[in-house]
């Protein structure tokens, strides 16, 4: 095993290539995550205004019919 | 294949895989990079720059493999009309694209103290372009149209066109003379790179390609959360617009 030291003459790219990389990533699943729990929000925000989905309507009835 | 069609159903799958893929991604991260710095030998020839080629390489291969689901995608949604198709080609789009972008601008890192130049005119890196110019196409083409259906058809078609691209990056080195080296991983006759470079780049690869995952599965929720708040705000201005017809 040999420890990581020096990166030689060339670290500037290594290092670069690695933090870009790192930036790269880091924004796509920031952004991805944002976004989903954005879509989550209004999501909600609509269904606390009684507006839902047909299905959603029709396991309520079910439930109610059920009690 | 079929029962996962159902959009509610395949968010529950998503929900309970999603936490393990999590962990198994962060996992070969950490394994992965401790390889590559730590573990991996600086190369005869490339010397310590070889280790660009452990983020270069996973992301270059996501690139033409993220495209071609979105082909498959593609079909399927043109075809078969499966529900989650659509769902899918678009979801992995900007993910896709960004792995791309990943593999252009390690391998301009990688060329310049390799090659002389961060950038040649080679077919393979000229096809890989061309592969990012793709990507974003389709992301315009999605953002262009509105209606979500019409986007998914006409963004199929150039998807699946597209895809003729993706044979040419695989093959550009065998079929051209190009500065970019011939394929040293999968070959008819086995990896020529030595075992203790070759398995810090398959970690790596590993890592990335669950990552890849991860993100797409979410992206995918995103979508279909994205369609059904779509689909209740028309529901909620269809319902406004009746009220406002029976009080005239």
């Amino acid at each position: 095993m040999s420890a990581m030291i020096d990166l030689g003459p060339h670290a500037a790219f290594i290092l670069w290539a690695y933090g870009i990389a790192a930036g790269v990533l880091a924004c796509l699943i920031g952004w991805i995550v944002a976004d989903y729990r954005r879509q989550l929000r209004r999501l909600a925000q609509l269904e606390a205004a009684g507006i839902t989905r047909r299905s959603s309507r029709i396991r309520a009835r079910s439930k109610v019919t059920q009690a | 294949m079929q029962r996962f069609a159902n959009p509610t159903k395949f968010m529950s799958l998503a929900d309970a895989i999603l936490p393990w893929m999590i962990a198994l991604a962060a996992s070969l991260f950490a394994v992965g990079l401790y390889l590559a710095f730590f573990v991996a030998p600086a190369d005869y020839q490339q010397g310590e720059t070889v280790r660009i080629m452990f983020i270069h390489v996973p992301s270059a291969w996501l690139a033409m493999m993220g495209y071609s689901l979105i082909a498959l995608s593609s079909i399927g949604s043109l075809i078969w009309r499966h529900p989650l198709a659509d769902v899918a080609a678009k979801a992995a789009l900007p993910i896709g694209a960004s792995f791309t972008l990943l593999a252009l601008v390690t391998g301009a890192l990688w060329g310049k103290p390799m090659w002389g130049a961060y950038w040649v005119w080679d077919a393979r890196l000229t096809s890989v372009l061309i592969l990012f110019l793709l990507y974003i196409g389709l992301i315009a083409l999605w953002q262009a149209i509105e209606d979500p259906s019409r986007a998914g058809r006409v963004a199929a078609i150039l998807a699946i066109v597209g895809f003729v691209n993706v044979p040419i990056i695989k093959f550009s080195v065998d079929w051209w003379n190009t500065l970019h080296q011939g394929a040293s991983v999968i070959r008819l006759d086995g990896p020529s790179i030595h075992p203790s470079i070759l398995i810090p780049l398959l970690v790596m690869t590993a890592a990335f390609t669950t990552l890849y995952f991860v993100l797409v599965l979410i992206a995918m929720k995103t979508e279909i959360l994205r369609r059904r708040v779509s689909a209740l705000q028309s529901a909620r201005a269809g319902g406004a617009q009746a009220s406002a017809v029976a009080a005239e």
